[in-house]
């Protein structure tokens, strides 16, 4: 894991992306909207992996893809190198896709069943042409070999394959086109526990030999808190925390980041004793009636008059670790 | 004073598929004490679930078939039993909870309706007295205003609310032994705190028993008293769960306690990791499972299958290795 804070790869500002509710069979109206991401903001550094925690639903995977513009963005804007992604057209956007990739979760249904290995592989080459015959082969016999597949595996398809080998060859189509950025989306919670700790290591391997810069969406703490360089906590379609992975896990400011770390069992039965558990009460509330000012005061345990009131502003509180909470 | 409450010997599953015989479960015994919470860990297809299934005869028939093997339970063998008598069993002395809270619960019929089913049929109360008694065990597995909320459907309740529903219609009849197939896999963290805390009051409360799947070592330090480590089909390891941790003797488990982040500890070091994977359970290997992906095995190993046999008091392993010394012991 190499860091360079000086350069900024992708710089999320005020992202928001709001899906509407439609109401009607003929005269079809708005009535409301979910707002999955409603105003996320956040640096990252070239070369680092940024993590991105929250349980289900609270837009974690919505911010990847409106990251990459799989979504585009209700609000904001998401610079990649300076060019606000959100402001290109259609071909300008395929020309910048090149640079930055996505591993999806489910190694089952992110392959095409009736494509061989080596189509997968080389589609993204076909599809930027940039390489055909001999030179593609090549590239995808040394792709395959990148992530530790063997290259007779080219003409299979992926029924043959476990999890595991199946979420190598989406690292391998990720990798094809030479990518700076890849967002991992739960890339290892599909997989058994003995299989996920072969594909972390292959992604912090890949990223020290060629520079990659991740976002890593997951839900499994212990595991993002390994991998990351930083770490955001996400609640209801907003990052209530960021900081470095040893601040955020020593000093968790957030109401909820302090739960949501306590809440995590450690495979380590005299450990896990020590473990001071804050258990939350309630339900997470639904993002298409999110609460008035701060959207944790439903649940959190150390709520106060402001609140219910306004929504308090995501600042830093000293070295790079930014909290959105009134107690700060 | 410890009662043995249920004895599981040689258990033996079989499910017989157009490609060839599977070897689901070959050969497991433990034994589960009154208030128990025991543990059985293992990746999927390791045969945890379905050796509990067997215990009860879940396991449809055909293609699958209990092939060998005893189960006591309170005095009587569970896998002779014939079905009147098992279905007496099931559900009023052993009750189960399955993953997917979304899905075993009927969508089109209300919550009280559901737990006072279980109710009427085993307990022989009438409709009045069966919804009285949902509601006190909705009120048990903290469902606020569960005196409004027995009349809603599973779709007005959350994920974490569902498996407390669960939870409730397990416990309806009081039964003896709680089985739980993970149970909190479906669930978020915060989620799952909850239950795992709810689960250990009930026990407490009502002292039964539980056998707790899973395949969440995190979960299991927080949860249980022992623990059964399973792979492909057969228990590798059985340990208090202090000596599990402690005192890993299986490489497999120690392997997956290697290849676990935890999040109290900041390790910058790789994770170890198992290469290959589990075996096809339909070709496995003649010795032991694991041989192939061992890196302590010796030549014995791919030949002959090692007993579970003791190396300490109350702590059991299937190895024919001692990793201290990494020679055969």
């Amino acid at each position: 894991m190499s860091q360079n804070r000086e350069e900024v790869l992708v710089r999320v500002a005020d992202l928001k992306k709001h899906f509407p509710i439609m109401r009607g069979m003929i005269f079809k109206r708005q009535t409301g909207s979910v707002r999955a991401v409603d105003g996320v903001s956040f640096d990252i550094f070239r070369g680092e992996t940024l993590g991105l925690v929250g349980e289900s639903g609270c837009g974690k995977s919505t911010t990847g893809r409106t990251i990459l513009q799989l979504y585009r963005p209700t609000a904001g804007a998401v610079h990649f190198e300076g060019v606000n992604l959100a402001e290109l057209d259609g071909s300008q956007l395929n020309h910048m896709r090149r640079r930055m990739q996505m591993i999806f979760q489910d190694p089952y249904a992110s392959l095409d069943p009736r494509m061989t290995v080596g189509r997968i592989v080389s589609e993204p080459l076909d599809i930027h042409g940039v390489a055909s015959g001999k030179a593609r082969q090549e590239r995808v016999q040394e792709l395959l070999d990148l992530v530790g597949l063997s290259p007779y595996f080219v003409n299979r398809y992926p029924h043959e394959f476990s999890g595991g080998q199946r979420q190598r060859i989406g690292v391998a189509r990720a990798l094809a086109l030479n990518p700076d950025f890849i967002i991992c989306d739960e890339p290892i919670s599909a997989l058994d526990v003995s299989i996920q700790a072969q594909v972390v290591n292959l992604l912090e391997d890949l990223q020290g030999r060629l520079g990659l810069t991740y976002l890593f969406i997951a839900h499994d703490l212990s595991m993002v808190r390994h991998i990351s360089d930083r770490m955001a906590v996400m609640y209801l379609g907003k990052i209530v925390e960021l900081a470095d992975r040893v601040e955020l896990y020593e000093h968790p400011q957030h109401p909820y980041t302090q739960a949501l770390l306590s809440a995590v069992p450690i495979p380590h039965p005299a450990a896990d004793a020590k473990r001071q558990e804050i258990i939350l009460e309630g339900e997470v509330p639904s993002p298409a009636h999110p609460p008035l000012g701060c959207n944790f005061n439903t649940r959190c345990p150390r709520v106060m008059d402001i609140c219910l009131q306004s929504e308090p502003e995501f600042k830093d509180v000293g070295g790079g670790h930014c909290v959105a909470c009134w107690l700060m | 004073m410890t009662e043995t409450l249920l004895e599981v010997r040689d258990l033996e599953t079989r499910f017989f598929t157009p490609d060839g015989v599977v070897k689901a479960v070959n050969g497991i015994s433990y034994t589960l004490n009154k208030g128990e919470i025991m543990a059985i860990v293992g990746e999927s297809g390791c045969g945890k679930s379905v050796g509990v299934m067997s215990l009860i005869r879940l396991i449809p028939e055909p293609p699958g078939k209990v092939t060998g093997g005893e189960a006591f339970f309170m005095g009587q063998d569970l896998l002779k039993m014939d079905k009147e008598s098992i279905r007496q069993v099931r559900g009023r002395e052993i009750a189960m909870i399955f993953q997917d809270p979304m899905t075993s619960l009927n969508p089109v019929l209300t919550i009280g309706h559901q737990i006072s089913e279980s109710l009427k049929a085993h307990m022989g109360l009438d409709k009045q007295e069966a919804r009285q008694r949902a509601i006190e065990l909705l009120e048990m597995v903290n469902i606020p205003e569960a005196g409004n909320r027995v009349d809603d459907y599973p779709h007005q309740f959350s994920g974490g609310m569902r498996q407390r529903v669960m939870i409730a219609m397990a416990l309806s009849c009081m039964p003896h032994i709680l089985i739980a197939d993970e149970p909190t896999t479906a669930l978020d963290v915060t989620i799952q705190a909850q239950i795992v805390k709810l689960v250990k009051r009930l026990r407490d409360e009502l002292g039964m028993a539980v056998i707790w799947i899973t395949h969440d070592l995190g979960v299991v330090a927080g949860i249980a008293e022992r623990v059964a480590v399973m792979y492909a089909g057969s228990i590798v390891e059985e340990a208090q769960v202090d000596d599990l941790y402690e005192r890993a003797a299986h490489p497999y488990t120690y392997g997956l306690l290697g290849s676990l982040p935890r999040l109290d500890l900041l390790r910058d070091e790789r994770l170890t990791s198992i290469d290959g994977m589990p075996p096809d359970l339909i070709a496995l290997p003649e010795g032991c499972p694991f041989a192939p992906r061992c890196s302590y095995a010796i030549d014995r190993c791919p030949r002959e299958k090692p007993p579970l046999l003791p190396v300490a008091p109350r702590h059991k392993v299937a190895c024919w290795v001692d990793l201290n010394t990494g020679r055969e012991r």
